[in-house]
């Protein structure tokens, strides 16, 4: 099913379709990941996939046209380039290992370690927050750095002009709320997105959820809100300079926990030192960085889509 | 036991349709959208290698013992998010080319291009 709906976007060429049959594409694949026991990456990927990635390309579709043009080459030649490479790697696969098998190269290195001690030496039952957060903090730190990067650049390329011009619903008797009915069940919709995001940001430590799945849940419903109340409203509640300065504070608060623990004389997000008992330590730390987490993430998503949206405004 | 490899010919499938999208198709939010299926096609590759068969998700439970492998899964979990960001990133930029040439069709692109080379 996913591979049709993959070839069915390739064949598309109304590009709204193919951001929705995307969308569809990406929910697909949430539920997959379920079927393969991760939760974690299944809530990630329908949070982001299924919503706010949609919604970045449809505002980039206002402002670039809804058709693709046919294109003046062959498809022969790409095609026979995609069979032949796929042949090749289903060539490959023939000597890799088997699917689910417990003695799998991959289950016999760190894993053992990850799911034997981490319970017990980290101290929460939710590995992948454990692993994620403690033993690869760097890396996770490394991601978080990209996304803010991201965010830099998106804001280098496009500017936010939410202020400038005149609320179009305010100024206008009549049409003083365009849209009724989606403002009343969005007004009733965001307290409870709102709370659902806090709660995966503070339980993930036992059940799925985290600062990335957090933020980009908080994220949107912030998008919601400026979907359905438009732009200038949402940027009055959200102001850019805030966007600006959390994105930043949200990638200290990882950085920071890290020097607070080599100055307490440990090494780099080591968290064992932050409370006098180590696995304390460690729930703090992963607390602690998942806010930063938590925080980069929901104010880049919110900053972009400002971004792009003012962007298809301004091209009308 | 011939569906042991299942899995990897299911995204090898979509692998190919992402990477036909992106060398066939000239528009760049196609392009985009192909390599967002590339992406994901690496992200059920990760997951479906982490997967142990009679394994249940890496949260600790009461009587179970058999985990599926969480490294995958944080490591796909981080790259989702850092997929939305960087494909953000790509749309500002056709954003931008839009505005620089009028459209986002590569051919097109191509002709204003050379015709300003020609020109000037």
């Amino acid at each position: 099913m996913l591979s049709m709906t993959a070839i069915a976007v390739v064949r598309l060429r109304s590009l709204f379709g193919v951001v929705m049959l995307f969308g569809i594409y990406s929910l697909l694949s949430a539920l997959i990941f379920v079927v393969l026991d991760a939760i974690d990456v299944a809530f990630t990927e329908a949070a982001v996939g299924a919503g706010v990635s949609t919604v970045f390309m449809l505002a980039t579709l206002v402002s670039t046209g809804r058709e693709e043009k046919p294109s003046r080459y062959s498809p022969l030649l790409p095609l026979g380039v995609v069979v032949v490479t796929g042949a090749a790697l289903v060539w490959g696969t023939l000597d890799m290992p088997h699917f689910g098998d417990p003695g799998n190269p991959v289950h016999v290195h760190v894993a053992d370690r990850y799911v034997q001690v981490s319970p017990t030496e980290v101290g929460i039952p939710n590995m992948v927050t454990s692993v994620l957060a403690s033993y690869r903090g760097y890396d996770t730190m490394g991601e978080v750095i990209v996304i803010f990067t991201a965010l830099v650049g998106v804001l280098s390329l496009l500017t936010i002009r939410g202020h400038v011009t005149v609320p179009r619903h305010r100024t206008t008797g009549p049409d003083s709320r365009p849209y009724p009915v989606l403002q009343v069940m969005a007004m009733l919709l965001i307290p409870f997105i709102l709370v659902f995001a806090l709660y995966v940001q503070f339980h993930g430590d036992f059940g799925p959820g985290g600062g990335f799945q957090a933020g980009v849940i908080f994220a949107s419903a912030i998008i919601l809100y400026a979907l359905t109340f438009g732009l200038n409203d949402a940027v009055a509640l959200v102001p850019v300079w805030l966007i600006r300065v959390l994105a930043a504070a949200g990638v200290l608060i990882y950085g920071g926990t890290g020097v607070v623990s080599m100055l307490r004389g440990a090494n780099y997000l080591d968290y064992d030192v932050l409370a006098h008992d180590p696995v304390h330590g460690q729930h703090y730390g992963i607390l602690i960085i998942e806010l930063g987490v938590g925080i980069t993430v929901a104010t880049v998503m919110i900053g972009i889509f400002f971004a792009f949206v003012s962007r298809a405004e301004g091209s009308r | 036991m011939v569906f042991s490899l299942f899995n990897y010919w299911v995204v090898i499938v979509l692998m190919m349709a992402g990477f036909y999208t992106v060398i066939a198709s000239g528009n760049l939010v196609k392009k985009i959208v192909g390599l967002n299926i590339f992406q994901t096609s690496v992200f059920i590759m990760y997951i479906s290698v982490g997967k142990v068969i009679g394994g249940t998700a890496p949260i600790v439970a009461a009587n179970t013992e058999l985990y599926s492998n969480p490294l995958p899964h944080v490591l796909i979990l981080t790259a989702i998010v850092v997929g939305v960001a960087t494909t953000a990133l790509g749309l500002s930029l056709i954003m931008r080319i839009r505005q620089a040439y009028g459209t986002v069709e590569e051919s097109e692109i191509l002709d204003i291009s050379t015709r300003e080379d020609e020109a000037g």
